[in-house]
């Protein structure tokens, strides 16, 4: 008998919680075994420079300095690092991998690379050290824009001959023949710059080296431990199993985690092992702001053709994409970026090719929305100015163009990140931007409200932006559930987890499943001696991907329990319920066996066992869907702009969200509102700045702006659910959707409420800021009673 | 670098402690590594970010900002003074815990020592007056939503139990 669904959806809070409430959860900095020895890492200050000379001799003497290293030192264990995600089978792809380097050898590519490094009693005594090794650079110029990178000049890699990466065409349809029947074709430069992702823990890595057990153990910031695991084996000349990565509590992921491997992952382990004494290295802020890897630069140069009434006939984009100083995520970025461009919308042409370009700035990897972001901003953007100069609703040009409720699955012809064709398996756009409407009260705003507050002198407008996103690719994850003779459940499963609730999220699926309350769920994530197997978190796949393989794992223990429960009341299996922590006869008292009384007896000490019997109450599942599910939705805001200071109030925010099925609200609310939050950063407050020298000028957090209480406003949400046919519990990831509309929600709002496109100005670039949209627009405003 | 040595003695969450200590050595290194009270997260080492704050006399203090050597004489409280039981938790974190106000919860730590001591200073806070406390302190995972529910739960209920 299957029991409905008692924890699958509800808002169950979180058993993680205590521990961190409690400062007892553990974090890599929290980890400190004895005669641990502490790693300060001596950094390039130039963007471009040749090393001439390396002079370590100060730093070895100074008291309480264990080793130091340089490239050099590192022997035959000094190499680039692997090539993360190879490029996908696309017709006539270009892509040149250069990858970072343990420590820099002939040449540092960006300010922040890691030259030599330090291993002392304390990080003070390491930090002190590395302040005394002299380096002899050449200093080069540096590539620091784009365009002026791609075009020719200096070149990051000599031996490439150009700052040229990747290019990469995809097309669906005939475009240019879209273009000539074309009513209007809008042409429009987009820009979006540098962020970064500044989880509040920085990155670490504490390694030790257990002689006697001849096993490593490195305790890691990643989002992907068991890669971690596989890799570090490899290049130590270990074996997989004398090697364990912990990723325990992790403070903050949010992609650049997921980047492998950084070269203090590379050098820590194998100065551990050089030392036989345990290393920790904790990136510092300062650190963080280049050594951790970043995202967003891109410039698409994109049109729109349409027909009269605003159909889209076809869209054509080129676009730069700057990769950094190295390139080991392969082509993720810029792919997600090519195909969230075509939105939820019918684009029957597509004509898209990219450049990738490598710059003397710190690495490029996804980092929330992972290129989404650009791909929404360019198409929202397109049709915007669209539906002013066809004089259409905003809302209602979005509608003309949604891919029909019944058009699914819906193929987009051209080839995504996982390799496989973009497929949208499931959608329902038009109720989400129509619930989106009428929450914000977009109607009612445009006709009275807006009018009005315009009479007064009040700058308000509206935004309403709609967007997909590819969620949950494969390959896989695995998971193994086991009925403990305690009556606990353990689940383990190799992803990392970042804050996004998977401790309770999983406990959820199985708790169901195998009928115990979710806190005797005990749930291990990140330890590759627990679970051996997996891929990691990232493109919004924890949920999905891992929540099913836990799923599978739990109905084959429900099966073990039915099984074992039926021999053990020589009943059939048909006539036993599985709840509250024990099996029973239905309807028969007095009937009932513990499921931990039931697991000690599937692991008997003595006597024969049937032909072909497992022990225990244990299962192992695995799950890789076919491809990645689509999950959508639309934000909505009402902003106010001062045009005085050109700051700005968000008087309300609503987003309405379709992600399939949701296991737990609570948590799916947390990682929206965090999305969100995220975003608006990106939109209105954060830029990393960078001089023509390749110098990061507001590298502190004083100087780059991470939204406060005070900046994110309190969001209405709402939702919809389209459930995903291709996994048995109908999720579509959630992580990244809340960040990837934003930048296209403020420039369409900012506009709207400064009334800027009947003034000649358009906002075609983010993120903004106060300066930069006063820079854009202030001279519109600036005596006051004109506006 | 400085090898002078100062002779702390300071009460932590309640115990008296007493260390000989680098001039240079931070409150925030201190307490984690000196006295294994790793509950105090450090996440930008320059004042900005909170994670780090831990109450001084009862007043909110970046650990990061402030040398061991400061605190001879004071008393210092960090996230481990709340409970002592996982199962018992401070009004404060349990109302943390029902509005899942925290993700990740690396800046949990400075974000309930700057609300224990705004809630002692403010019995009914509106939410706008939790909003200005909570600026200080940077969460990166939870849109800060959740949170000033939380605070405002943690209010009420601290205020219920005063009143009785």
């Amino acid at each position: 008998m299957t029991a409905e669904p008692r924890y699958l959806g509800a808002r169950v809070t979180r058993n993680e919680d205590a521990r961190l409430l409690t400062g007892r959860a553990l974090f890599v900095d929290d980890v400190n075994p004895p005669h641990l020895l502490h790693a300060a890492f001596l950094r390039s200050p130039h963007a471009h420079a040749r090393i001439k000379r390396i002079d370590t001799g100060a730093a070895l003497k100074r008291d309480g300095v264990a080793a130091v290293y340089t490239a050099a030192d590192l022997g035959s264990y000094w190499k680039p690092g692997p090539l993360l995600v190879p490029p996908p089978p696309i017709k006539g792809i270009a892509f040149n991998l250069r990858a970072q380097v343990p420590l820099a050898k002939d040449k540092v590519r960006h300010v922040g690379e890691p030259v030599a490094l330090v291993i002392a009693r304390s990080r003070y005594i390491a930090e002190d050290a590395a302040a005394d090794i002299a380096v002899d650079y050449e200093t080069l110029p540096a590539v620091v824009d784009m365009e002026r990178g791609a075009a020719g000049g200096p070149v990051v890699h000599d031996d490439l001959g150009s700052n040229i990466a990747s290019r990469v065409r995809q097309t669906k349809g005939d475009y240019a023949a879209a273009a000539r029947n074309a009513h209007a074709v809008i042409r429009r430069r987009l820009v979006y710059d540098r962020g970064a992702s500044v989880s509040m823990e920085t990155r670490g890595v504490v390694a030790e080296w257990d002689a006697k057990a001849d096993k490593l153990t490195v305790w890691d910031t990643t989002q992907g431990p068991v890669f971690i695991r596989g890799g570090l084996a490899a290049m130590l000349g270990l074996s997989e199993r004398q090697v364990r990565v912990v990723a325990p509590f992790i403070g903050g992921g949010f992609g650049p985690k997921m980047m492998m491997f950084y070269p203090e992952e590379v050098v820590i382990p194998w100065v551990a092992i050089r030392l036989g004494r345990p290393v920790k290295w904790i990136e510092d802020r300062l650190e963080h702001f280049f050594a951790t890897t970043q995202e967003r630069g891109q410039i698409h140069d994109a049109e729109i053709a349409l027909d009269k009434n605003g159909k889209i006939l076809g869209v054509k984009d080129e676009f730069l994409y700057d990769t950094g100083a190295y390139n080991p995520y392969g082509l993720t970025l810029p792919i997600n970026s090519q195909c969230t461009l075509l939105g939820g919308y019918v684009v029957p042409s597509y004509d898209s090719s990219f450049t990738g370009v490598f710059t003397n700035k710190p690495i490029v990897t996804p980092y929330r929305g992972a290129g989404r972001q650009h791909g929404v901003f360019v198409m929202e953007r397109l049709l915007d100015i669209a539906a002013r100069e066809l004089e259409i609703d905003r809302a209602e040009i979005r509608r003309r163009n949604f891919i029909p409720s019944g058009a699914f699955p819906y193929n987009n012809e051209i080839i995504f990140q996982d390799f496989a064709p973009l497929e949208y398996d499931s959608g329902n756009y038009a109720p989400v931007l129509n619930k989106t409407l009428k929450m914000i009260g977009y109607d009612r705003f445009l006709a009275d409200e807006q009018p009005k507050l315009r009479a007064l002198g009040k700058h308000v407008g509206i935004g309403v932006v709609f967007y997909i996103e590819g969620t949950g690719i494969g390959p896989y994850e695995g998971a193994r559930v086991q009925v403990q003779a305690s009556g606990k459940v353990s689940v383990a499963t190799g992803v990392g987890t970042q804050g996004q609730g998977h401790f309770t999220s999983f406990a959820q699926i199985v708790a169901d499943q195998v009928g115990v309350d979710v806190r005797d769920v005990d749930v291990v994530t990140g330890d590759t001696d627990q679970f051996y197997w997996g891929a990691g978190t990232f493109a919004s796949r924890g949920a999905v991907v891992a929540g099913n393989a836990v799923n599978e794992a739990g109905k084959a223990v429900r099966k073990k329990i039915l099984r074992a429960a039926a021999e053990h009341f020589e009943c059939a299996e048909q006539d036993i319920v599985v709840a509250g922590g024990q099996a029973s006869i239905a309807g028969v008292p007095g009937k009932t066996i513990k499921l931990g009384e039931l697991a000690l007896r599937a692991n008997p000490m003595r006597g024969a066992v049937k032909p072909g019997t497992e022990p225990g109450l244990e299962a192992t599942s695995y799950f890789g869907p076919p491809s990645g599910a689509t999950a959508c939705g639309a934000h909505a805001m009402i902003v106010e702009v001062d045009p005085e200071t050109m700051t700005i109030a968000i008087k309300k925010y609503v987003v309405v969200h379709d992600c399939g099925t949701v296991i737990n609200p609570l948590i799916l609310e947390g990682q929206i509102q965090g999305g969100v939050a995220q975003g608006i950063g990106n939109a209105f407050y954060e830029q990393l700045h960078f001089d023509d020298q390749g110098q990061l000028l507001n590298a502190s957090l004083a100087d780059y702006l991470v939204p406060t209480a005070l900046d994110v406003p309190r969001m209405e949400l709402g939702h919809e659910c389209t459930p995903s046919p291709l996994n048995p519990l109908g999720i579509k990831g959630a992580g990244e959707a809340g960040a990837i509309p934003v930048g296209a929600l403020f420039a369409q709002a900012l506009e709207d409420a400064l009334d800027l496109p009947r003034r000649g100005v358009e906002i075609l670039e983010i993120p903004l800021s106060p300066n930069r949209l006063w820079e854009l627009a202030g001279a519109l405003f600036k005596q006051r009673g004109t506006s | 670098m400085s090898e002078e040595l100062h002779q702390v003695a300071v009460q932590v969450n309640g115990k008296h402690c007493e260390r000989r200590v680098e001039s240079r050595l931070l409150l925030s290194d201190f307490l984690r590594h000196d006295l294994g009270l790793t509950g105090t997260h450090v996440g930008c080492e320059h004042g900005v970010c909170g994670a780090c704050t831990v109450l001084m006399d009862g007043l909110p203090v970046r650990s990061c900002l402030m040398l061991a050597a400061q605190t001879n004489g004071h008393a210092i409280e960090t996230v481990e003074s709340l409970t002592n039981d996982r199962d018992k938790l401070h009004p404060l974190q349990q109302a943390f815990h029902e509005a899942h106000g925290l993700q990740c919860g690396f800046c949990t730590p400075g974000i309930l020592m700057t609300m224990m001591a705004f809630l002692k200073e403010t019995a009914s806070p509106s939410e706008a007056e939790i909003r200005e406390a909570l600026s200080g302190n940077l969460c990166r995972c939870t849109g800060y939503q959740k949170i000033v529910e939380a605070v405002t739960l943690a209010a009420r209920r601290i205020g219920q139990a005063g009143a009785r």
